[in-house]
């Protein structure tokens, strides 16, 4: 593997990566992380739309009429996504069910599109692909740290299994329900973002705007 | 055959922004995206179809206290259970309607078919009540009637639940109560299709002596010397308005715009 393949694909797992850095898809990062599995199955599901939508509008690039583009792009998008749906139906009815219509949502997905634009106009299929896959991962990975403390600390299981006993059902731990609610997402990603950026302290933006000092006496 | 391909070949070589560029990339997207999605839609259809069938009779089956896979669910179907159409106003049976083709949700939409209900009426919150509906006759080892399976739906907080209701044609007891359709808060109004807290619905007593729905959701836990405790069940907490909405649905489905002239003459012809 080259490094610039290196680059595309590994950069967006922590140093670029599409929640804590570029804060996009936080709604479907909300909406989806209460339980593991429907967590997974959403991951699955942008990782097939992200990398094939990329690499579509890869190949098309250079015959993509400029004031069209973005309705170009929404096209290919919501037809991947449709079809995404249409398997889940078929083939995982009941998380399906789950998802609801978190998996129609993923055409709004600012990072479907956002690579679409920044990336796959610009470079040939195969990088494409590439940063596809490496920015899907980056969501992933945040949405599976996610689920997995929502799940755990809200129902008290992973994938289902029980591994803390919950008090209604004789065992010890009393769940926080905080973590059940979209809040409990936004606390969770909150604190992944402050601990990204502790340890990797280029991320933090410069302040764009300072707080002016006021004295006691201007005010008065 | 050679001029077309020249005009294709003109068509790609012109700029980008040339309005007969953009006409013909727009056609092209169009037809190709059209063609994936449909074929899709259609070659999955049978499995979603199928999907949603298992789904439902699963749904029945667990609605009263059974638990099958795979083939079992067809083959106890088909001795045991038994689909009607019921005629909501006068409770009788209508055996003219097709009931394999017969779709509940598309009645309910359609002018000819359903009722609009009045504000005070609608206490369900379902603005439109289909005119018939497909009930489900569970017969014992004996081919006796012992269990029917009741559609219910109604407004929670976010969503529309939808459900089945089990009753023993004996006494009129619940036999089971589930909620397969549902959008509430998870871990809160979500607990509605929770087998645990719908568990406690067993065995209570739907109407009261004058056939009035009675059963109702409390707000917190049931006392269980309360007189009114077997028309009773404990509430979800953080979830008041949830409960509230499976009450008024009960309630609707069980009175006179649901299914109370039905159960009127199932019990005139258990008597």
């Amino acid at each position: 593997m080259t490094t610039k393949t290196q680059t595309i694909l590994l950069d967006p797992l922590i140093d670029k990566n599409p929640i804590t850095f570029q804060i996009l898809g936080i709604c479907s990062a909300l909406a989806v992380t209460t339980k593991l599995a429907p967590a997974l199955i959403m991951a699955l599901a942008v990782t097939f739309v992200l990398s094939v939508s990329n690499v579509s509008i890869s190949i098309i690039r250079n015959h993509i009429p400029n004031s069209i583009r973005i309705i170009v792009q929404m096209t290919i998008i919501a037809s991947l996504v449709i079809i995404v749906d249409q398997f889940l139906k078929a083939y995982a009815f009941e998380l399906s069910k789950q998802l609801t219509v978190f998996i129609g949502l993923i055409i709004t997905n600012c990072i479907v599109m956002g690579r679409a634009e920044a990336f796959a106009m610009h470079n040939p299929p195969v990088a494409s692909f590439v940063d596809g896959i490496g920015h899907a991962m980056g969501y992933s990975l945040i949405l599976i740290i996610v689920a997995v403390v929502r799940e755990l600390l809200g129902s008290g299981t992973l994938l289902d299994y029980t591994i803390l006993p919950l008090v209604k059902d004789g065992g010890w731990y009393e769940p926080n329900g905080l973590m059940l609610l979209a809040p409990g997402a936004f606390f969770i990603i909150g604190l992944l973002i402050w601990a990204i950026r502790t340890w990797k302290p280029e991320q933090v933006e410069k302040t764009e705007y300072q707080i002016p000092k006021q004295n006691r006496s201007e005010v008065m | 055959m050679t001029e077309s391909s020249s005009t294709h070949k003109g068509l790609l070589a012109l700029p980008n922004d040339d309005t007969r560029k953009i006409i013909f990339v727009a056609t092209v997207l169009c037809l190709v995206c059209s063609i994936l999605v449909s074929t899709s839609a259609i070659l999955l259809r049978p499995l979603q179809e199928n999907n949603a069938q298992n789904a439902r009779q699963l749904e029945i089956l667990k609605v009263v206290g059974l638990q099958f896979s795979g083939e079992e669910v067809d083959s106890y179907f088909s001795q045991h259970i038994q689909s009607k159409i019921v005629d909501l106003d006068s409770g009788e049976y209508r055996e003219d309607i097709d009931e394999a083709t017969f779709d509940e949700r598309k009645a309910a939409r359609e002018q000819s078919t359903s009722i609009e209900l009045q504000t005070n009426q609608d206490i369900a919150r379902i603005k439109r009540r289909a005119n018939f509906v497909r009930v489900y006759l569970i017969a014992d080892s004996q081919g006796e009637v012992e269990k029917i399976v009741l559609p219910i739906h109604g407004y929670g907080l976010w969503s529309t639940l939808y459900g089945f209701l089990a009753l023993n044609t004996d006494d009129g007891t619940i036999a089971g109560l589930t909620f397969y359709e549902q959008a509430e808060t998870a871990g809160l109004g979500a607990e509605v299709s929770n087998p645990k807290w719908l568990a406690q619905f067993i065995g209570k007593q739907a109407l009261d002596i004058q056939g009035m729905p009675r059963i109702s959701v409390n707000k917190g836990p049931v006392n269980p010397n309360d007189i009114e405790a077997n028309y009773l069940v404990d509430g979800i907490s953080g979830a008041t308005l949830t409960s509230n909405g499976v009450t008024n649905l009960m309630h609707f489905w069980l009175g006179e715009l649901g299914f109370g002239p039905y159960l009127v003459k199932l019990r005139e012809n258990n008597n």
